[in-house]
């Protein structure tokens, strides 16, 4: 007999890699007016390779059994709303969903490997439509093509299910309304729109990276989830971009590292006192990999920029052999295409690690009274490392203090009191 | 533009004589034909019938479980297509691939309405 949790485990996997393409294909036979129709017949497939499995053990190959399942369920949905309104039928390849000659061998085409993987781009570029806010396109990303229960997306963003239900209920109006179509976009619109889509994975993959909530878990699966999106763009040819290959190498390179940011005990781990032998060296060597593909065309990105700096530090045998040099040139380049206040505060951390506080204490004055620096919980932490190392341990205490009151995050938190109980001590 | 009705007579002795391969890319060449029939906005509709089914006899209470004829004169489907004369339906009828499974086509033209 198949164990259960196996199936369990194999569904649930499969389930995450695989259910946006089938609700996307799906999106495409029914319509985007219909997205509630292609969830449901991918959370009919699923429910049915749960219940058959248990009975009579998994399929040789369970993906090709899910994928057959949910054409099936698709044919039947199609049989019986030929004649309702639900599914709009005048375009000519819809047509021939509509008769018994045409039905099989039409349903057939749009599974085939190459229709699934454009279509769950297409996908892509329509949820990351710059018309819908960032918030809401990953909401919709994580429901409709990363397999997550509102619950789980619910839980993603420490928001409750209503919040959520919500915001899933706009973008697919929004869709609706301006009668979406999920493709990839053509040549010539190809790169804005696809900073986007980059943009969203990367707010998506922070959004696991950051401990800002203790879900283990899903933070784990945020990550891995925003790297598998990121890899099926560097999938497909036409989306082959530098830009792409920058993300995913810089995604290596931090991810490589998240099992080494936290003590059992959930506490935070400096980058200085981090055990680098935990750091996962294939993915450094994937993300040097990426890296390299993403050095061509005459664009540098802020993601080129960020992964270089994440790959000094990955590359570096222990925390004496950073190349602060290299780091900071880097970032003094980041700051010519993104004039981003922190950006500049994580500037002013390396020139204190490379010209001393006094230094960095000049570089951050040129930023002082900067509205959303002042609510930024980073600024105070630096601030208060600066004065701490100017050896004025009453202002850096007062100035940890006010991170404190600035983060959501349990971690950083009781890593700051810590700072403090050390300084005061 | 009017409409014809293509009626498809003939058994299933040559599609049961067939593989399933075989089958299989009989239906890709119904595939062929009608999808371009929908492209050029010339598909109305049409299916494939079972060849099984009842007869009401005039009057309304005899009923035969078989279709009228049978053989090559019963009718295996029908499709609705659009043409602007019956000589373009035709032509149109001649790339039915049915054609080359001992199939006839019947091409009727449908009474409008008035």
């Amino acid at each position: 007999m198949e164990n259960r949790d196996h199936i369990d485990h194999t569904l649930n996997h499969l389930f995450r890699q695989e259910s946006g393409k089938m609700v996307s294909v799906l999106i495409k036979i029914f319509g985007i007016e219909n997205i509630e129709l292609a969830e449901d017949v991918v959370q009919d497939a699923l429910v049915k390779a749960l219940e058959t499995w248990k009975f009579r053990g998994m399929p040789d190959n369970p993906r090709a059994w899910l994928y057959r399942t949910a054409k099936n369920k698709a044919i039947d949905i199609i049989r019986h709303n030929k004649h309702s309104r639900v599914i709009d039928f005048s375009d000519p390849e819809k047509q021939l969903l509509t008769s018994g000659y045409t039905l099989t061998t039409t349903m057939d085409n749009y599974w085939q490997e190459q229709h699934i993987k454009d279509d769950f781009l297409g996908m892509m570029y329509a949820c990351c439509h710059p018309d819908i806010s960032q918030e809401n396109q990953i909401t919709f990303i994580l429901k409709a093509l990363c397999g997550f229960s509102t619950k789980e997306v619910a839980r993603s963003f420490l928001s409750n299910e209503d919040t959520i239900s919500k915001r899933l209920y706009r973008t697919k109006e929004y869709f609706r309304k301006h009668k979406i179509r999920p493709v990839i976009p053509t040549s010539d619109e190809i790169n804005p729109r696809t900073k986007t889509v980059l943009n969203a994975i990367y707010l998506m993959f922070n959004e696991g990276y950051n401990s800002t909530h203790a879900d283990q878990l899903i933070r784990k699966d945020l990550i891995s989830q925003a790297m598998l999106l990121c890899k099926s763009l560097l999938s497909e040819k036409r989306t082959q971009l530098p830009e792409v290959y920058a993300l995913m190498g810089l995604m290596c390179f931090h991810a490589s590292r998240i099992d080494s940011r936290l003590t059992k005990e959930g506490r935070l781990i400096l980058l200085s006192e981090q055990d680098r032998t935990t750091w996962d060296a294939e993915l450094i060597q994937s993300g040097e990999q990426y890296l390299n593909k993403a050095a061509f065309g005459d664009e540098l990105s802020t993601y080129h920029l960020e992964a270089a700096i994440a790959y000094q530090h990955c590359c570096a045998k222990q925390y004496a052999d950073t190349n602060w040099e290299m780091i900071l040139e880097y970032y003094e380049l980041l700051l010519k295409i993104a004039n981003d206040p922190i950006v500049f505060l994580n500037r002013c951390l390396v020139i204190l690690e490379l010209r001393g506080p006094k230094e960095a204490l000049i570089a951050l004055e040129n930023v002082k009274n900067n509205k959303l620096l002042e609510k930024y919980y980073l600024y105070h932490a630096t601030l208060g490392e600066i004065y701490q190392r100017l050896e004025d341990n009453r202002t850096a205490a007062t100035y940890y203090q006010k991170a404190m009151q600035l983060t959501q995050s349990k971690q950083e938190r009781q890593f700051l009191k810590d700072k403090i109980a050390r300084i005061l001590k | 533009m009017k409409e014809f009705m293509f009626l498809f007579r003939g058994d299933d002795k040559v599609w049961d004589s067939k593989s399933p391969e075989e089958q299989q890319m009989h239906m890709q060449e119904w595939q062929q034909w009608i999808g371009e029939m929908a492209q050029q906005e010339k598909f109305i509709g049409g299916e494939r019938l079972y060849s099984h089914g009842n007869t009401i006899h005039p009057g309304g209470t005899k009923v035969t479980d078989r279709p009228l004829t049978e053989g090559k004169e019963l009718v295996g489907g029908y499709l609705i297509i659009k043409a602007d004369k019956i000589e373009d339906a035709t032509e149109m009828a001649k790339g039915c691939p049915g054609l080359q499974w001992n199939s006839y086509v019947e091409v009727r033209e449908v009474w409008p309405e008035d």
